[in-house]
Formats: structure tokens, sequence, C-alpha cells
């Protein structure tokens, strides 16, 4: 058998240029404007929320739309723990306990299928900024809570190091026998279930790990707001916009998601500025042209050129 | 000891008994046959033993233990295997990903990803279909599927192995190669349990055959006792 060597060249160029990468982001609040540090940090939020959302969604095909919640659970522990705890441990505590929520929905409710999955997800969002909502105005008689401010480079490191984070697991998990048992669920579960796969496990497992990032980004994207109530914490837009990105960028590769929320994420500055009154409109039609003329998204659309460029090599891979 | 065996194993579907006070036993090393009309339950049987259904009541017994109630991964790992009637294979993975995945997840020890693929290979070359390895499975041919769901169960290392109509669907040539890789697995030490509408393959390479009829075993025996049985023959042929 011939032995593949260990790094190709491929792997090499793209680590090159995932590290010279790295290197920019990082140092960039030495040099970069405070507006780039912010756009940066809000675009770093839509990767993480659409990366999870890929990690655990796209191979077992289980819509969630539960997100938000996980998110604003991050946002609310940062808000009732914010003045009492250093940063670092609000933030872990935001990702434990948005990973614990869903777990326990997980394992309430990944038996349910299509649909009815996706569903019961909304509705968790749905009932949890509700019940805080109810429960702020008969126990606290208060309505929303002030976060402790912190500073913009922080939130910028924060964010990246959780970028990083996300990244990283998502690789990992793909590459792992683990990531091939989540695809193998995705396509028949029955059958995966029958040759040894722990598949209520797996699931539940995974599901929470996902929602881990999604609550540590919540814990510190919420001291950038200074003040949040349920209808700002629990708010539907990040349950539905990083399905979208993740469509959008294609699900196929890793890159597809992070493309989707690098562009999307910009294109909701440009246009909220530009044009705030079709702001909507414009993000729908990007939507539709997408989903009918990219089936299989932006990376799918590059692979496609790539391939067509080295004359159908790896038509089919 | 059989290696396998139920006592009174019933099923209902709403008020309908699919499977009812079905009494079996399976040795080791013998390849035994399930035959019956559609609708018999024989499948029913088979996903009574490997836990997709769960029975309303009786035993299951593997190795001496009862193992109604497990999970079918844990009756899996446990070495019990078992392929599908309507094939259900993982249509967009390569062919070899198809049994890298029994091969890491069917045995209670873990495998190295190195060795999981190598056993796949091996079980690849067994059943025929080294050269589609690379392949997405959804493009095999239904008998190739078939196969590939026969390695599949092969990777989880099963003692026993529940076969769920492999033939069916299969032209003469591919009967054959069926037949002739049934009996490459008893060879192997795998004890094999078949449901099968193919008579001449039934005949030729059971030791020993179930006759169920509306969900009770009517008739058990070898094939030259079933052959010749006047309850299987009116079932099959009518009074």
């Amino acid at each position: 058998m011939n032995r593949l060597p260990l790094v190709s060249r491929n792997s090499l160029i793209q680590g090159t240029i995932l590290l010279v990468g790295l290197v920019i982001l990082a140092t960039l609040p030495f040099y970069g404007s405070i507006y780039a540090t912010i756009l940066l940090s809000t675009v770093f939020m839509y990767i993480v929320l659409t990366l999870s959302w890929a990690i655990f969604s796209g191979p077992t095909g289980q819509i969630s739309l539960a997100t938000a919640a996980f998110f604003g659970i991050g946002i609310y522990v940062a808000a009732t723990l914010g003045k009492q705890l250093p940063l670092l441990v609000v933030i872990l505590t935001g990702g434990l306990a948005a990973a614990a929520m869903a777990w326990l929905v997980g394992s309430l409710t990944l038996r349910l299928k299509g649909v009815y999955f996706t569903i019961f997800t909304f509705g968790l969002l749905e009932l949890m900024k509700y019940l805080l909502l109810w429960f702020e105005v008969t126990f606290t008689g208060t309505r929303g809570r002030f976060v402790v401010v912190v500073d913009h480079s922080t939130i910028y490191y924060t964010m990246l190091t959780i970028v990083v984070l996300t990244l990283l697991t998502a690789y990992l998990l793909r590459r792992s026998k683990f990531g091939l048992a989540l695809q193998a669920i995705g396509e028949q579960e029955e059958a995966a279930e029958h040759i040894g796969i722990n598949v209520t496990l797996l699931k539940v497992s995974t599901f929470a790990i996902s929602a881990l990032f999604v609550g540590a980004a919540g814990a510190i994207m919420a001291t950038r707001w200074t003040y949040v109530d349920p209808y700002i914490a629990f708010n539907m837009n990040y349950s539905f916009t990083p399905v979208l990105m993740a469509i959008f960028g294609g699900l196929g590769q890793l890159g597809g998601p992070v493309l989707g929320a690098v562009i999307f994420a910009y294109l909701e500055q440009i246009l909220i500025t530009k044009f705030p009154y079709y702001y909507m409109l414009l993000f729908g039609i990007v939507m539709v042209i997408s989903v009918v003329y990219l089936p299989s998204g932006l990376a799918g659309l590059i692979q496609q050129w790539r391939s067509r460029a080295m004359g159908g090599k790896y038509a089919h891979s | 000891m059989p290696i396998l065996e139920g006592q009174g194993v019933t099923k209902y579907f709403g008020g309908l008994a699919a499977v009812s006070n079905v009494d079996f036993h399976v040795e080791q090393g013998e390849i035994l046959g399930l035959i019956g009309p559609n609708g018999a339950g024989k499948t029913t049987l088979f996903g009574l033993i490997s836990a997709a259904h769960v029975p309303n009541r009786g035993v299951i017994k593997f190795k001496g233990e009862n193992i109604a109630g497990l999970k079918p991964y844990q009756i899996c790992r446990r070495g019990l295997a078992r392929t599908f009637q309507s094939v259900k294979i993982f249509p967009n993975m390569p062919v070899i990903n198809n049994v890298v995945l029994g091969a890491h997840f069917g045995s209670p020890m873990s495998v190295k990803s190195k060795q999981a693929a190598q056993e796949a290979a091996r079980l690849l070359d067994f059943v025929g279909l080294s050269e589609m390895a690379a392949e997405p499975a959804r493009d095999l041919t239904l008998a190739n599927q078939k196969l590939l769901e026969v390695a599949r169960a092969l990777a989880t290392k099963p003692e026993v192995l529940l076969l769920d109509e492999i033939m069916a669907g299969l032209n003469q040539t591919e009967i054959a190669q069926a037949m002739e890789l049934v009996t490459k697995m008893r060879a192997q030490g795998i004890t094999i349990v078949m449901v099968e509408h193919v008579m001449k393959a039934i005949m030729s390479i059971c030791d020993r055959i179930i006759v169920l009829h509306h969900g009770e075993k009517i008739a058990e025996g070898t094939p030259q006792e079933i052959v010749r049985s006047e309850t299987v023959i009116k079932v099959y042929l009518g009074e």
C-alpha cells in the first residue's frame, strides 16, 4: 500500500493561511480602529452561533431552533453573576448552564423526529423568554437587568478564543469516529443503532457541546449591551440567522458555515447602516437566491469551480 | 445450551398479534431458516431479537442471559448483528466507511482507526466489494447493497447473525453467490438465522427450519421434514 505523506502540501498551505490569519486577527486591536474591533466581535459571534448549530444539525439533519435559547441563557448568566464573579468564571458558567439545558432538553426531545424536534426547540425559546418575563414581573418587580461593562478589546479577544475553540472542536469531531457516527445517524438512524452506536448518548452530548460555545458567547456578548431584558436576550433572530448563514455557506464542509457567517454578518452591518428600511427585504432576496441556485451553499460552489479547474479530478469528492 | 433462545415470545401491534407465543432455539454454529407466507411475523421476530421492538410477553436469551429490554446498540455489542429486509445502508458515505463504522462501534472494545480501516477492507474483500470501496454506497446495485449490509454486520464481530431476506430481488447468479457467502460465514464459526423466500437456498443450506404463519410457529424440523409436513403444504398451497 502506498503511504501518503503525513502532511500533504495542500494542508500545509491551508495551515499557513490559517496561522497568518490568526496572527493578523490576534494583533488587530493594536492597529485597527475601534469600529473594526466591534464589527469583528459581531462577526465572531455569528461564526460561533453558526458553527455550533452546524456541529449538531449539519450531520444529523435535525434542525434545532434552540440556539437563541442557549445564547439567552449565557446572556442572563452574565446579567445575574457579572458583578460578583470574575469574567472568566461568568463565561464558563454561561457555557455550562447552556450545555446543561441542552442536555436536559436533548434527552427529552431528541427522540422526536423531523419537524417535531424543530418545533419543540422553538417552543423552548419562547417558553424561556416568557417564563423569565413572568418571573421578573412577579418576584423581582423589574424588567431587564444591567450588565457589567467590559472593554472592547477584552470582548474581542474572548470572542476570538471562543471562535478558535469552536472551530477546533468542529474540526476534531468531523475527523473522529464520532463525526462519522453522527453522519450515519443523519443518513439512517435505525441502522446506526443496530451496528452498535449509542445514538441517544451521542446526539445528546453533541447537542450539549454545541450549546456550550453558544452560552459562552452569550455571556461575553451581553457585556456589550449594558442592559438586557428577556426580549433582547431571547431574540429569535439568533435562532434563525445561524440556520440561514449555515445553509448559505454550505454544510458539506467546515469552511461553509464560517464563510456564510462572515459574509452574512458583514452584509447585515452594511445593509443596516446603508439601507435600514430595505435591510430585511434585501436579506430575504439573498436568501431565496442562495437556496434556489446554491443548494450546497457557497462552499459547494467554490468546490465545483476548483474541481472544474483541476479537470474534474475531484468532481465527486 | 442454545446460543439464542426464545420462550413464549409475543408482540402485539394494536390488537393484532404479529408474533404469538413463539418458542425457538438456535444452536451454536448452525444455520436456521425462518420461513412463512408474507405477514407471518418473520421480520417482527427479528426485530424482537435485535431489540428494534420490545416484546409484550416472553423471554429472549442470548448465551443464557435475558436480553429483552436492552437497547439495539447493546445487543449488537454483545455479539448479535442483523441486516435489514429493506436495505438500510448509509447511502451518501463511501462504501468502506459503512463498514468502518461497524468495526468502530460494534464491539465493546475500542478499536484504533487504522485497525478499523484494515478490518473493513478485509471484510469488503470477503464479500467481494473491494473494487467499490471508494464509491458512495447509494451507487451500488441492490445485490451489492445487501452484501454491504452483511459486511457492515460482520464488522461488529457477531457470534449470531440475523439475515433478513438477503436474497430477495437477486438474480440466479447473485443468489448462488449469496448462498456461498452464507456457508463461508458459518465455516468461520458464525451462527446464522435467516429469513428467506428463496426456497432453493433455504432447503439446501439450512440445518433446520422454523415455519411461522399468522405469528404462530406451525412447524419446525430439518428441510426434509418441512417439505413433507402437511401443515406447511396446506399453508403455502391451500387445502
